[in-house]
């Protein structure tokens, strides 16, 4: 004999206690629930870590023809690259190796930056440098060649943690982990010499 | 007058007494001691639980006066790892005995699986063990993730940031989650504060009441053993397994004898090689965490190797990120895919044994392949291993039914 037989046969009401137990469970489950939320939106970012978000200014005039420049933007490393005619030269003519070519995933670069180079001056790369796979920095290497990874490497980006592979306007090409193109992240320039991250203008 | 000797014997039992009437000492004793029957026919590969047991309190012992010198931030977490190293009396072997608990507890703990594998330990009614097992497996990885974090290194932040992001590729989600996980928009010092509060307090905790309910469900059916036969089926007239015989004194001497000689080798490389010529300890690691510069060459400590192989060859990353997970995942089915009317390989037909032993080869294929630098060829070998990988689990539930096994013995065998 169960124990709730023999409690129904010492009169007890056994609709009215599985109410009971139910409606306390229940009650129980709903307090649990709300009592998480604290304890779980503790983890996301603080006020603190929200405020640090300011534009970073950049001059223009520290970056050399063909060099890039790394500086961080809202805890991402932004690389700000100066694209001589040579380099700028090596991003047509492997459009049928890419994912994205003429940049149609939205989210992924600023309205201005839809285009073959991905920016809004053409010599002026800007770009989140994480790779869109698992957010390595790529290694630079705009010199065309045979690499131990790639037979015949037009130039750009190489992922070192997952071999991902970019061209020097930040688009990945087919057969890698990443999915996306680089991100292009919002800028614009205060003027010929001054770069300004995090404040988006317009083409 | 009664001799002072005897008086105080008698004095000890009265106190014993004492406490077991209040407290069930004796009880627990003959229960998974004295009274409990294993099997006689024990092997060398039934030093590894126990021996998982001891590098447990190891690196808790030392983790603890670790985390009285560590400073879980960002800004001092780096400089803090050596100040113990150079500064605290006697830091440096604390740090390595903890460092390489770590790499041993996995060796450990993978020899203890393929002990499961090969004996079939995990079969019917040993499902629970077998569950019991996995998820301290999964805890423990997680517990070596977070653990690896805390020196701030570069193989750290890197590591950190290429783990956190798997989970990314969540659909929709992927973003927040991340985010969540991170608690600031890359990995940061909060990042940092929260592994450290998981790595000492929550995941040990997890840890230790796993293992509790891993040895209940072992002491509830009884060991398993390399026959594969269950000895509680031939009992003597005292209800005794004829084939067993109890856990102390005999296994509890055999099992010291495995702690003297693996303590020998854990001494040597604390001694002699602490970072293992960069397998235990990373040397990318020696250089703070820069959240500018990634590694050259990232790879994540050895035992994750296999796994990171897998991921490596899948060339999508949401496709990557599944089958990864799904490596482990079927890791857990064993007990429901392994449908052989025989437990252990001893007995079993020569294509399943064939398949364990190719799987056990593709694990460590994939170990080295993961370590590599990630060549066309190795992308290439790595994809071939990771098709064997997961093949292993659908052969073996598809030709373990109906295989020819040879005889099994009635009574444990030498």
């Amino acid at each position: 004999m169960s124990s709730d037989d023999k409690n129904h046969q010492q009169g007890a009401d056994m609709g009215r206690r599985r109410m009971l137990i139910g409606a306390t469970s229940a009650l129980g489950a709903v307090g649990v629930g709300f009592v998480a939320v604290p304890f779980l939106k503790s983890w996301m970012p603080s006020a603190r870590a929200k405020a640090v978000g300011a534009p970073v200014e950049v001059d223009l005039r520290t970056v050399k023809p063909d060099q890039i420049i790394k500086v961080m933007w809202r805890g991402q490393t932004i690389g700000i690259m100066n694209r001589s005619k040579k380099l700028l030269d090596r991003i047509g003519g492997h459009d049928e190796q890419l994912s994205d070519p003429g940049s149609a995933v939205i989210d992924q670069q600023p309205e201005f930056a839809v285009n073959e180079f991905r920016s809004m001056k053409p010599e002026w790369l800007v770009l989140n440098m994480h790779c869109t796979h698992l957010g390595c920095i790529p290694q630079v290497l705009p010199e065309p060649g045979a690499y131990a990874w790639e037979a015949d490497w037009p130039g750009g980006f190489f992922c070192p943690c997952h071999k991902s592979k970019f061209d020097l306007s930040g688009r990945v090409f087919k057969g890698v982990p990443a999915p996306t193109n680089l991100i292009i992240p919002p800028y614009s320039f205060l003027d010929n010499n001054t770069l300004i991250i995090g404040v988006s203008g317009a083409a | 007058m009664a001799k002072p000797a005897s008086n105080l014997k008698k004095r000890g039992v009265e106190l014993f007494n004492w406490f077991d009437k209040r407290l069930p000492i004796s009880d627990f004793w003959e229960a998974h001691l004295a009274g409990y029957y294993a099997p006689k026919n024990f092997n060398f590969w039934y030093f590894f639980g126990s021996l998982a047991m001891l590098v447990l309190v190891i690196q808790i012992v030392t983790g603890i006066f670790l985390t009285m010198h560590y400073k879980p931030s960002a800004e001092d977490a780096f400089a803090s790892v050596e100040y113990i190293m150079r500064d605290v009396e006697w830091g440096w072997l604390i740090r390595y005995m903890h460092t390489t608990g770590a790499s041993l507890f996995f060796v450990v703990v993978y020899l203890h699986m393929f002990r499961g594998l090969m004996y079939g330990s995990y079969r019917k009614p040993r499902e629970l063990i077998w569950i019991f097992g996995m998820i301290i497996y999964v805890l423990l990885m997680a517990e070596a993730f977070m653990g690896y974090i805390l020196p701030w290194g570069q193989m750290s932040y890197w590591g950190a940031q290429v783990i956190v992001s798997l989970f990314g590729a969540v659909p929709k989600f992927g973003g927040l989650i991340t985010e969540w996980i991170r608690g600031d928009y890359f990995i940061a010092d909060a990042t940092l504060n929260r592994f450290f509060a998981l790595h000492v307090i929550a995941v040990p905790i997890m840890l230790l009441l796993l293992v509790v309910l891993h040895l209940s469900a072992l002491h509830q059916v009884g060991s398993n053993n390399p026959d594969g036969i269950e000895i509680k089926e031939h009992k003597g007239k005292d209800g005794k397994p004829l084939d067993g015989i109890p856990f102390h004194p005999y296994y509890t001497v055999k099992d010291i004898f495995g702690v003297g000689v693996f303590l020998f080798i854990f001494a040597f490389i604390i001694f002699f090689s602490p970072d293992l010529g960069g397998l235990f300890l990373e040397h990318d690691n020696f250089v703070p965490a820069d959240s500018m510069v990634t590694p050259i060459h990232i790879k994540p400590s050895w035992y994750f190797t296999p796994f990171y192989a897998i991921l490596r060859a899948v060339p999508d990353k949401l496709a990557g990120v599944i089958t990864m997970f799904s490596a482990i995942i079927m890791l857990f089915l064993l007990p429901w895919l392994d449908r052989s009317p025989v437990k252990s390989i001893r007995y079993r037909g020569w294509i399943t044994k064939f398949l364990i032993i190719l799987f056990a080869a593709a694990f460590i294929r994939l170990g080295m392949l993961g370590l590599g630098e990630g060549t066309i060829a190795e992308t290439i070998e790595s994809r071939i291993w990771t098709f064997i990988y997961f093949a292993f689990f659908a052969l073996l539930w598809f030709f373990s039914k109906h295989e020819k096994t040879k005889p099994v013995p009635e009574r444990v065998t030498k």
